[in-house]
C-alpha cells in the first residue's frame, strides 16, 4: 500500500514507529495530487509550498496531527491563504484571520495540502455550482462527487489527502462522503465552532470530518469539537474522547428504521445495500425497530425556506465595498447590482431571491414563521423516535453518484439529493455516513446513522462496529 | 366657522450610546475620535465567517436602564437582523432587537410648569451602531470609517404619551439625567451619543383616534427637538385646515431654517425583512443577576430630590438643581455630611461654584474646590472670622489655588476686624472728612448712612465687620 492511501490513524502509527518520515508522507501525497488532480479537480488551491513550510516551521509539533496532510473545504477561513467559497465574488479573498477549526488543527500539528472545491457558498449537491469547475467522482470520472463538500470527499477518496474537513447544512458532508465511498460525520449543531466558516445558513451549518475510516473521524472530532467563546451557538458541555467510544459493544443497541425513508420508487440497489447493512448490524447484536418520523415529507420544503432566508441575509455582505470582487457602476446602487450580478452564480441568485421573498413583509408569517414551526415538529418526530431507539439508520442519499450535467437543469431534482439528510440538520442532530456497498456500476453507497443530540459516541460506535466487520472501506478507486 | 382645537400626540425614540469600553459584538475599543478604521477587526468589518458574541456589559447596561425606568426585564429576549444595503453597514444587516426586546412596559416622570406626568416606556432594546461614510475630496469615491460600526446602542421607545414640544423636551432632559445618573451613557447630544427621533401627529381635541403620524429625524439638541416639533405641529394643523391630508412619512429637521423636509414616504420605506439572528442565542438573564444589577442602582434623581427637600429642608428649586446630576448631588451631600449647613452649601454651589465651573466649561467632577474646603470656609463665615463679601473673594481664591480658606485668610490678612476702637477711629475720620454729608444726614437725609458705611469699609479695606460698622455709625450720628 502506498502512503497516500492511508488515513490519519494509520499514518500516525507509521510516523510514530518511524517507518516513514513526515517528509516522505507529504511527498507521497503531493506526488498523488500531481498524478490525479488533473482528472479529479478536488482542489481550488493546492498549498504545496505552505505545506512544506508547515512541516518544517513553527507549526511543527508533537500534536496528534503532527505531519498529517489534510485538506480543508474552501469555505473555512485560513489566514493568509485564499478562501474563495468557489465563488467569483470571493475569488481574491485572503482572510485576515484563522477559523477556529483550522486554528485547532494547527495546534494539533496538521499540514494543509490545500483548499477544496465546493458548490458556490456550499449551495448544491454536486460541486457543479462551483464558479470554477466541477470536481469528478474518483470512482467514475463522468460522475459528480456529491456536494457541497465534493472536493473534500473526492480528495479523501482519491488519496489526495489523509483526511479533510467539510461543512454540512443539509447533507453537504454526508452525501458526498456516501457518493465517494468515504466516512463523513456531521456533528450535533453546536458541537463544533462555526467561527471562520463562511456562513450559508447559520442555524443549520456545522463543520465535520470526512475521512477514510470511522476512527479517523473520531480522531478529528477530538480536536475540533468543543465550546468556542467566539461562537455563541457552540455549546459549552464536556467533550468526550470520541476514540474511546469506538470499541463499545453494540449488542442490544436499538436501531430505528424510519418507515418514511423507505418508499416506493427509491433506488433498489441503494435500498438493498442499506437493508443489508441493517441486517449486518443485527448480526452484530443490534436490534432493528421500525419508527415513524411523520413530518419527513415537509423537510425539503421547510429546509428551502429557512436555509434560503438565512442565506439571503448572510450573503448581503458581499457588496463590493470591503473585500472580494467589485464591478464598478455609475453610482452606488449600480455598483451593488453589477457586483452581485457578476459575482454570484445562478443557484446563489435563485436562493437569495427565494429567501428574500420568504422574509418579506406580508409573506414572513406564511413562510419563515411557518417553516420554523414545522422545524419544531420535525425535531419532535426525532425526540419521539429516540424514546424508543438509540440510533436511526437510513440511506444517506436516494441514489449513487449521478452523471455530471444530469440534474443541473432541474434544481428540484437536485434538491431531492438531500432528502434523507436535510431533516437531521433541521433537528440539529449528529449523523454519520459510512460505506455500505456498491452498485452494479461499482459506485459507492452510503449508510446514514443518526444519533441523539450530542451523542456522536453512539453513532461512532455503531459505525465502527459495522466498518470493522466489513470490507467496503478498504476498497480504493482505480485511478 | 367654528374654530377647531387640535391636540398633539408625540412619541420619542431615544438612541443612547452605551458607555462600554468595547463594542457590542467584538472586543474592539469604542473610543471616540481615533484615525479611521483603526478600531476594527474581522467581526465588526463583517468579514466572511466571523460571528458576533454579545458584550455582557452592554446587556447589563440595558437591564440597568430598564430597571431605572421601572420596566419589566424580559426573561427571554433575542436579537434580530434588520436587513438593508449601505456602505457603512458591513454585514448588510444591523443586529438589533425586534420581537423580543430586553425591557418593556416602563415609565418615567416629567414635570412641566409644576405639573407631574407619567410617560410610558414601550420598550428598550439593544443594537449595534453603523459606521460612517465620509465624502471627501473631488474623486468619484467616498470613504467608509468602521470605527463606530458595532458600538453598542440602546433604543428607548416611549408611548405616544407626550402632548406638547415642551413635554418632549422635558422628557429628553429626564432621559439624559437618568442615563447619566446610572452611568450607562454620557448624554452628549452634540457628539451623537444621545440622539432622538420623534413620531408626531395631531388630532381634533376630544378625538380618540390618532392622526397620521410623521417621523422626525436629525434633532441633535434639546432645543432642536422642541423647535422641530413646534414647526411640524404648525405644519400639520395648517395642512389640515387648508383641506389637505397628512401623509405618513419621514421628515428631516433643518437646524438652519428651523423647518422639516420630507425625506421619504411610507411607500418608499424599506422592508427590513427582520428575522431572529441565528448567530446569537436567546438572552435568558438569570433572576439573581437582575437583582444584583437592581441592588447596584444609585438613588435616582426623583427620589433624591424628594429626600433633599424632606431631610435637608431645601427649597424644591434647589433640590431639583442639585439632584439633576449624580456627581453634583454627591458633592452637595458630602459637604453637608462634613458639617455644612444645607441651605448655605446649596447657595454657594448654585451661586459661586457652578458659575466658576461654567465659566471654565468643566463639570463638577473636575471641580478644584472639594466639599471639605467649602465647609471650612462656611465655618469662618459662621464664626465671624470673615464677612460674606470677603467669602466670595476667598472662594474664588480657593477655586484658583486649591488652598484651604483658613490658609487664604491668613496669608492675605482677610480676617474681619471686629475691634470697636479701630472701627470707631475710622468712623470719626470719615465723619470729620465729610461735614456737609453729616449735616444733611442730621437734617433727615438718612439714606446717606450707606455712603458713610461705604467710606468706612473702604478705609478699612473691606475687612471691617459690617454689622459692627452700622451699629457704631448710628450711635455716633445720633449724638
Amino acid at each position: 500500500m502506498e502512503l497516500h492511501e492511508l488515513g490519519i490513524g494509520e499514518i500516525r502509527q507509521i510516523l510514530n514507529n518511524k517507518e516513514a518520515s513526515p517528509g516522505e508522507v507529504l511527498d507521497s501525497f503531493f506526488a498523488r495530487i500531481e498524478a490525479v488532480e488533473d482528472r479529479i479537480k478536488a482542489y481550488v488551491t493546492v498549498t504545496k509550498e505552505k505545506a512544506y513550510g508547515m512541516l518544517s516551521g513553527s507549526f511543527s509539533n508533537s500534536g496528534p496531527l503532527s505531519g498529517i496532510p489534510m485538506a480543508i473545504k474552501d469555505n473555512m477561513c485560513t489566514k493568509g491563504t485564499l478562501t474563495t467559497c468557489s465563488s467569483k465574488i470571493l475569488g481574491n479573498y485572503i482572510p485576515p484571520y484563522e477559523s477556529t477549526v483550522t486554528e485547532r488543527l494547527l495546534r494539533a500539528g496538521y499540514v494543509l495540502t490545500g483548499k477544496t472545491n465546493l458548490d458556490e457558498f456550499a449551495m448544491g449537491s454536486s460541486t457543479e455550482n462551483s464558479a470554477f469547475f466541477t470536481t469528478k467522482n474518483p470512482w467514475d470520472l463522468t460522475r459528480i462527487p456529491g456536494g457541497s463538500s465534493g472536493g473534500s470527499a473526492a480528495a479523501v477518496a482519491a488519496g489526495e489527502c489523509a483526511g479533510a474537513l467539510g461543512s454540512d447544512t443539509g447533507g453537504s458532508i454526508r452525501q458526498p462522503a456516501a457518493l465517494c465511498g468515504v466516512v463523513g460525520l456531521k456533528p450535533t449543531y453546536g458541537r463544533v465552532s462555526r467561527y471562520g466558516l463562511v456562513a450559508f445558513a447559520s442555524s443549520l451549518d456545522q463543520i465535520g470530518p470526512i475521512t477514510k475510516t470511522v476512527r479517523d473521524s473520531a480522531i478529528l472530532m477530538n480536536i475540533i469539537a468543543g465550546h468556542d467563546p467566539l461562537d455563541s451557538t457552540s455549546v459549552d458541555i464536556p467533550v468526550p474522547d470520541f476514540t474511546k467510544a469506538l470499541d463499545r459493544d453494540i449488542k442490544g443497541l436499538k436501531i430505528g428504521i424510519p418507515k418514511e425513508y423507505f418508499i416506493e420508487g427509491m433506488d433498489k440497489e441503494v435500498e438493498e445495500a442499506v437493508k443489508g447493512a441493517v441486517r449486518h448490524l443485527e448480526s452484530l447484536g443490534a436490534i432493528p425497530l421500525e419508527v415513524s418520523l411523520p413530518h419527513t415529507g415537509y423537510a425539503v420544503a421547510t429546509y428551502y425556506i429557512l436555509a434560503t432566508s438565512e442565506a439571503s441575509s448572510n450573503l448581503a455582505r458581499y457588496d463590493g465595498v470591503k473585500y472580494g470582487s467589485r464591478t464598478e457602476g455609475k453610482d452606488l446602487m449600480d455598483m451593488y447590482m453589477q457586483t452581485r450580478a457578476k459575482g454570484f452564480g445562478a443557484e446563489i441568485k435563485r436562493r437569495i431571491m427565494l429567501g428574500t421573498y420568504a422574509l418579506s413583509s406580508g409573506y414572513y408569517e406564511a413562510y419563515y414563521r411557518k417553516g420554523q414551526q414545522v422545524r419544531t415538529l420535525i425535531k419532535q418526530d426525532f425526540d419521539n423516535a429516540f424514546k424508543k431507539v438509540d440510533v436511526i439508520a437510513t440511506p444517506t442519499s436516494p441514489t449513487a453518484a449521478f452523471k455530471v450535467g444530469e440534474k443541473v437543469q432541474d434544481p428540484l431534482q437536485m434538491y431531492l439529493s438531500d432528502i434523507f439528510t436535510i431533516s437531521i440538520n433541521l433537528a440539529g442532530l449528529p449523523g454519520i455516513s459510512i460505506p455500505c456497498g456498491f452498485t452494479s456500476n461499482e459506485l459507492p453507497i452510503g449508510l446514514q446513522l443518526i444519533g441523539k443530540p450530542f451523542d456522536e459516541e453512539t453513532i461512532l460506535a455503531a459505525a465502527n462496529a459495522y466498518e470493522q466487520s466489513t470490507e467496503w472501506h478498504r476498497r480504493r478507486p482505480a485511478l | 366657522m367654528k374654530e377647531i382645537k387640535y391636540e398633539t400626540v408625540i412619541g420619542l425614540e431615544v438612541h443612547a450610546q452605551l458607555l462600554t469600553d468595547s463594542k457590542i459584538f467584538c472586543g474592539c475599543s469604542t473610543k471616540f475620535g481615533s484615525p479611521p478604521n483603526t478600531q476594527t477587526c474581522p467581526i465588526c468589518t463583517g468579514n466572511p465567517g466571523s460571528l458576533p458574541v454579545l458584550n455582557k456589559r452592554a446587556l447589563e447596561f440595558a437591564i440597568r436602564t430598564g430597571l431605572a425606568m421601572d420596566c419589566r426585564i424580559s426573561n427571554f429576549s433575542r436579537f434580530a437582523r434588520k436587513n438593508y444595503f449601505y456602505p457603512d453597514l458591513p454585514k448588510g444587516y444591523q443586529i438589533s432587537q425586534y420581537e423580543l426586546p430586553i425591557c418593556e412596559h416602563g415609565h418615567v416622570e416629567i414635570t412641566v410648569n409644576g405639573t407631574k406626568r407619567l410617560i410610558g416606556i414601550t420598550r428598550i432594546h439593544m443594537e449595534e451602531d453603523a459606521g460612517k461614510n465620509i465624502h471627501e475630496g473631488t474623486g468619484p469615491y467616498s470613504f467608509v470609517d468602521l470605527n463606530r460600526a458595532g458600538v453598542p446602542l440602546m433604543e428607548i421607545v416611549s408611548e405616544p404619551d407626550l402632548r406638547t414640544p415642551e413635554e418632549a423636551g422635558a422628557y429628553m432632559r429626564k432621559m439624559r439625567t437618568i442615563l447619566r445618573y446610572i452611568g450607562v451613557c454620557d448624554g452628549n447630544m452634540e457628539q451623537g451619543s444621545l440622539r432622538c427621533d420623534a413620531n408626531v401627529s395631531v388630532r381634533p381635541a376630544g378625538e380618540e383616534k390618532f392622526g397620521v403620524k410623521v417621523e422626525l429625524k436629525n434633532m441633535n439638541s434639546f432645543r432642536f427637538v422642541e423647535k422641530a416639533l413646534e414647526y411640524e405641529i404648525k405644519r400639520q394643523v395648517k395642512t389640515i385646515e387648508e383641506g389637505g391630508t397628512i401623509i405618513q412619512e419621514t421628515r428631516l429637521f433643518d437646524p438652519v431654517t428651523g423647518a422639516t423636509q420630507s425625506m421619504r414616504t411610507k411607500e418608499e420605506a424599506h422592508d427590513y425583512r427582520y428575522f431572529p439572528e441565528p448567530d446569537l442565542v436567546p438572552i435568558v438573564a438569570p433572576k439573581e443577576w437582575i437583582e444584583e444589577i437592581r441592588a447596584g442602582l444609585p438613588e435616582l434623581p426623583d427620589r433624591r430630590m424628594e429626600r433633599f427637600v424632606g431631610v435637608y429642608g431645601l427649597p424644591e428649586y434647589d433640590a431639583e438643581l442639585l439632584s439633576s446630576e449624580r456627581a453634583l448631588a454627591e458633592w452637595f451631600e458630602k459637604a453637608v455630611k462634613l458639617g455644612g449647613q444645607p441651605k448655605s452649601v446649596s447657595n454657594w454651589i448654585m451661586g459661586e461654584l457652578l458659575r466658576l465651573l461654567n465659566e471654565q466649561g468643566i463639570g463638577i467632577e473636575e471641580s478644584p474646590v472639594a466639599p471639605g474646603q467649602l465647609v471650612g470656609m462656611l465655618k469662618l463665615l459662621e464664626n465671624g472670622t470673615i464677612s460674606g463679601k470677603i467669602g466670595k473673594t476667598v472662594f474664588e481664591e480657593m477655586y484658583r489655588t486649591k488652598k484651604s480658606a483658613e490658609e487664604i485668610v491668613r496669608e492675605k490678612g482677610l480676617v474681619q476686624i471686629s475691634d470697636e476702637d479701630a472701627i470707631s477711629k475710622a468712623i470719626e475720620q470719615v465723619l470729620a472728612a465729610n461735614p456737609n454729608e453729616v449735616e444733611r444726614y442730621k437734617a433727615g437725609e438718612e439714606k446717606l448712612a450707606g455712603f458713610f458705611v461705604g467710606q468706612v469699609m473702604r478705609m478699612m479695606k473691606g475687612k471691617a465687620n459690617p454689622g459692627l460698622v452700622n451699629e457704631l455709625l448710628k450711635k455716633k450720628l445720633s449724638r
